[in-house]
């Protein structure tokens, strides 16, 4: 791991001035959970560290209307066990009981996750799924405009996630084939109906994490498992690696979406 | 009560579990400065140039040595020679700590920078500009010897290392001659990367005013490491060089070798006369650590029409990696070919090996070592033959089994089993296991839509390498015995020291039951020393399930003469004849009569000899003795797994796992359960979940805990671990070995149970580790 400069500001403003002085060059630090194995091999080497760990106010789970807004700090063993999450969207509260394993649920966090956009990250399948509203300390991001590419995002250089608004939905569920060595998705679908209809989003099988039409259509039509169990997607443009090739993941994404259709149904 | 047999908690666990173990990172020396080696990133390329002058200007940076600086230093030795077919000895080529010709695999070594600290040495090796020629590659048995192949060395035609047989081939082919059903298969064993919990380390130091070099390092065998080290390569006198291994974080083979990575800190701490220290990250880890298993093979057996087996011909090839590790030639030869006849009574056996350099990390030794590689391949046979024959699997076992009243027992292959009960414990494994109510179990399984198989292995294996006059015969270097010296204090407390050592097996608890047992004392008066080459006398470490059997041996060899001392000291003392004196339960006693004399007095009286006879006995009291072995030591048993497939994911749950061994007499039955849940445990691994991955190119795919899979405890179930003791007939603890059990026996289990699940689908066969996308494709292609 390379030296750094280490900020430790007490606002989202300051954090955003500091990460502006660094040129492009710093990177936030919420929960490490993927930044500090980055460091470490040294992947990357930022001239600067920003901690988020000073700032209030970005670790409140509420209910606003038809949404649960969870602030960005919040860690994943805190969104699994939310009274407010649990009661509105329960599949959200499971997806983040069963990310990674007990120390990283205790310090990861939702914001980190979703900056960071990993393609075999869970959260992306839930903020996409659910038609999600990522919050920055500037703009609002809708998901459909969020997850552009490989660990990509329209973040600017100097933008912090502050928030993520997720539509209560009337049925979702989340069904997640990890890789047995290291616990991310190969496959994760998360299923969603909400009152914009249903969306069925993927992570881990592709570049980022994506959307399936044909499916979204046909559960729309009829919202059972069957209705989608001979719609296959395309292994053209799917992941392929020691663990899992592209075939099979393309499989396993309409096996974990039936799974997922079924526990959305109870 | 005595102490063995009584499941004492571990005396080293306290000091574990708090967090004040002494690993060799933890040793800080006076001034000591950090080494960092520059690793290849190719598997096979000539060496045009290394620049070190960028480095060398690096802040912090002490030096920078490359293979050049190390000439005249001797190569990394190779402990055991295998011949070939013909009698001509194998082919050992060049070892050199520093490469300075070619690397050969990824994360050879090429140089070593020291600095100050441990960043700026790591920081500077990046500097380090090596100029490679990348060649072509061989990164499987496969590529090696095909035609036209890279050579590995330039001084090893066609990169094969040696082609070796054991038993006769003429009774086996008459066997297949007149044999009414023949069942073959081809089987591969893969490759596992070892991943001891505490990566690899070392630390040297050199002291001028006593010309003593002293090397801390996570070894399984700090003695041997000092013959090799010393004797072989840096030509230190062993009274000059001293090798502590403390506490070590598990090895399971992969810390008992001689390393380049000691050595070249050693010879570098001696060159600067600073202390230099070298601490491993889990990516060397997973490039540089002796890999385990990787050997492809032909198995054919010859049976008549009832299903008893007439003659095995086995015709296998392995993986010796880049260079020959410590032990790596004994491994798919005396390791594993002797295992062939299992618990069978198989009358003609011929084993050809054939093992291979290719451009991957060397390949050596792993719990169990050549056995789970022959005992997998024997019991997936065993299964086949069922299968094809359509006789039960159980039967045809039944039916070929060595009878209890056959032992002795000589095999085709060498081995002559001195005891064992295949069939109780056979039976015990199938009663606890509920066999007879499996199919009720698949039933119920497929209305879930799962997939539910049983399957066993009736294993034996081979432990305590021996005697050591049969190793040399056979091509070890060393000899095969142990040592054990006893040390009775003058209050009557007692340190033991042993050749052996222990890292992880619990030798602090279970050896001091086994003097305290011997001299009627308290488990908490015994302590027990291992690991310094200073305080120690000549012993071989820990490895092959050895240290019970044979150090064990050795310790109560040294204990009976502790005790043969007492009784002339207590003869005098209480005025008797010595041959009327009798020792039990901690007291020296006149025979027939109260006259006694504690162990504690009689300690005190050999300290303190006012009274004592002192023109026939020399003062004090402390023995030591070396055992060699009469024979191995052949713990067998029975494994049974069950498990569900999910046959729309490929996902495998293991339901159950029933486990009856015979490990001969124990001592401390907690600490033989820890052993054998470790060893199935790594035995499930091997089956279901490790599988070490190189691409043509000799690149590693499998660098990392993102894609390798370790066993976790939520991939295994409670286990039922059961016993069934026979105590080996040849040395004076009962013992035969506990270490390796597990993953020799349970491997086969666990894909002779897949087999059985998949069976109804079509699936005949499936390659280790049985992982969810390989289970799938199984599917696919069996149903077309």
């Amino acid at each position: 791991m390379q030296n750094f400069e280490f900020h430790r500001p007490k606002t989202v403003e300051e954090a955003v001035a500091a990460l502006k002085k660094t040129d492009g060059d710093g990177k936030l630090l919420a929960g490490g959970q993927s930044l500090i194995p980055v460091l470490k091999h040294e992947l990357a080497m930022p001239s600067a560290l920003i901690s988020l760990a000073d700032i209030g106010g970005l670790d409140q789970i509420a209910a606003e209307g038809d949404a649960v807004v969870i602030g960005a700090k919040c860690t994943h063993a805190e969104v699994a066990a939310s009274d407010v999450v649990q009661g509105a969207i329960p599949a959200l509260a499971k997806l983040a009981s069963h990310i990674g394993d007990p120390q990283v649920r205790h310090r990861g966090t939702l914001g980190g996750s979703v900056a960071h956009a990993d393609p075999a990250a869970d959260y992306p399948a839930a903020v996409l799924a659910l038609g999600a509203t990522i919050k920055t300390d500037r703009r609002e991001i809708k998901a459909d405009d969020f997850f552009t590419g490989f660990f990509e995002t329209p973040l600017e250089d100097d933008e912090i996630v502050t928030g993520v608004s997720f539509p209560k939905a009337e049925k979702s569920a989340y069904a997640k084939f990890a890789s047995p060595a290291s616990k991310y998705a190969i496959v994760g679908v998360f299923v969603a109906k909400t009152s914009g209809g249903v969306r069925v989003a993927v992570t881990g099988a592709g570049p980022k994490v994506f959307r399936v039409t044909e499916m979204e259509t046909a559960l729309d039509a009829n919202f059972s498992s069957d209705a989608i169990k001979d719609i296959k997607v395309s292994a053209d443009d799917l992941n392929g690696d020691v663990e899992a090739n592209a075939e099979y993941r393309a499989h396993l994404v309409t096996v974990m979406a039936r799974r997922a259709v079924d526990a959305a149904n109870g | 009560m005595g102490a063995i047999g009584q499941p004492i908690k571990r005396k080293e666990d306290h000091r574990f579990l708090t967090g004040r173990g002494r690993y060799t990172d933890d040793i800080v020396r006076p001034n000591q400065a950090y080494a960092h080696f520059v690793r290849s990133p190719y598997a096979h390329a000539k060496i045009n140039a290394i620049d070190t002058a960028d480095a060398a200007e690096a802040e912090g940076v002490i030096a920078i040595y490359t293979g050049k600086d190390l000439e005249g230093i001797g190569g990394i030795p190779c402990g055991w020679q295998i011949h070939n077919k013909d009698g001509s000895p194998m082919a050992e080529p060049a070892h050199p700590a520093l490469v300075s010709d070619k690397v050969r695999y990824v994360g050879d070594m090429v140089a070593i920078v020291v600095a100050e600290t441990k960043v700026q040495a790591k920081a500077a090796a990046q500097l380090v500009a090596v100029d490679y020629d990348p060649i072509d590659a061989v990164g499987s048995i496969g590529a090696a010897i095909a035609e036209g192949a890279a050579q590995v060395h330039d001084d090893v035609a066609n990169n094969r290392c040696f082609d070796w047989h054991l038993g006769e081939k003429d009774p086996v082919d008459a066997a297949f001659a007149k044999a009414d059903h023949v069942v073959e298969m081809d089987v591969v064993n893969n490759r596992l990367i070892p991943n001891a919990m505490e990566p690899r380390a070392a630390i040297a130091e050199y002291d001028v005013s006593s010309d003593m070099t002293t090397l801390w390092t996570t070894s399984q065998n700090p003695h041997l490491i000092r013959l090799l080290l010393g004797a072989f390569v840096l030509s230190i006198p062993e009274h000059k060089l001293r090798v502590i291994a403390p506490d070590v974080g598990g090895g399971f083979g992969s810390k008992i070798y001689l390393y380049a990575e000691e050595t070249v800190v050693t010879w570098a701490a001696r060159k600067l006369g600073r202390a230099v220290k070298w601490t491993a990250d889990r990516t060397e880890a997973f490039q540089a650590d002796a890999h385990g298993r990787d050997q492809v093979g032909h198995a054919r057996l010859a049976l008549d029409k009832d299903g008893k087996f007439l003659g095995l011909h086995i015709k296998n090839k392995a993986n010796m990696g880049a260079y020959l590790s410590t032990f790596a030639p004994a491994v798919p030869t005396y390791l594993h070919g002797t295992l062939f006849a299992g618990v069978y009574t198989t009358p003609a056996i011929y084993v050809e090996v054939e093992a291979v350099f290719t451009n991957t990390a060397p390949v050596d030794a792993y719990r169990g070592a050549g056995r789970p590689e022959a005992t997998y391949q024997l019991e997936r046979l065993v299964d086949k033959a069922a299968d094809q024959l359509g006789i039960d699997r159980i039967e045809i076992r039944r039916k070929n089994m060595i009878q209890k009243d056959q032992f002795p027992y000589q095999t085709p292959v060498a081995l002559e089993y001195d005891t064992g009960d295949f069939v109780a414990c056979l039976d015990l494994a199938l009663k606890e296991a509920d066999w007879a109510g499996f199919e009720a179990r698949r039933a119920e399984a497929k209305s879930r839509g799962k997939l539910r198989g049983i399957g066993c292995s009736t294993y034996l294996e081979a432990c305590g390498i021996a005697p050591s006059a049969l190793a040399g015969a056979l091509g070890a270097r060393a000899g095969l015995y142990e040592s054990g010296s006893i040390r009775v204090h003058p209050t009557g407390s007692v340190t033991v020291f042993t050749g052996t050592h222990s890292h992880g097996q619990g030798h602090e608890t279970a050896f001091a039951q086994l003097v305290a047992d011997h001299f009627g004392v308290d488990v908490d008066a015994v302590d027990i020393q291992h690991g310094d080459s200073a305080q120690t006398a000549f012993g071989m470490g820990t490895y092959g399930s050895r240290s019970l059997a044979v150090g064990g041996s050795a310790i109560v060899q040294a204990a009976d003469k502790v005790i043969a001392k007492g009784k002339k000291i207590a003869a005098h003392l209480l005025e008797a004849s010595e041959a009327d004196i009798e020792f039990a339960d901690g007291k020296f006693t006149v025979k027939g009569t109260d006259r006694e004399k504690t162990f504690g007095e009689i300690a005190l009286a050999a300290y303190v000899p006012h009274n004592y006879p002192i023109e026939e006995v020399e003062p004090g009291l402390e023995e030591t003795a070396f055992y060699d072995p009469k024979n191995f030591t052949f713990p067998g048993g029975c494994h049974i797994c069950e498990l569900e497939v999910d046959p729309e994911t490929g996902t495998i749950e293991v339901c159950n796992i029933v486990v009856t061994d015979d490990v001969g007499r124990i001592i401390n039955p907690m600490i033989v359960e820890g052993q054998i849940h470790g060893g199935v445990a790594q035995g499930i691994g091997q089956a279901l979940l490790e599988g070490c991955v190189y691409d043509e190119d000799g690149q590693l795919l499998t660098g990392s805990y993102m894609n390798y899979t370790m066993p976790r405890a939520a991939d295994l179930p409670m286990m039922k671990v059961g016993n069934h003791v026979t105590h080996c007939t040849h040395n004076p603890v009962g013992a035969k070995g506990v270490g390796e059990v597990g993953s020799i026996g349970v491997t086969p289990a666990v894909i002779n149970a897949v087999v059985d699940a998949l069976k109804p689908v079509g699936v005949k066969d499936i390659e280790m580790p049985a992982t969810p996308q390989r289970v799938w494709q199984a599917i696919q292609s069996a149903q077309g």
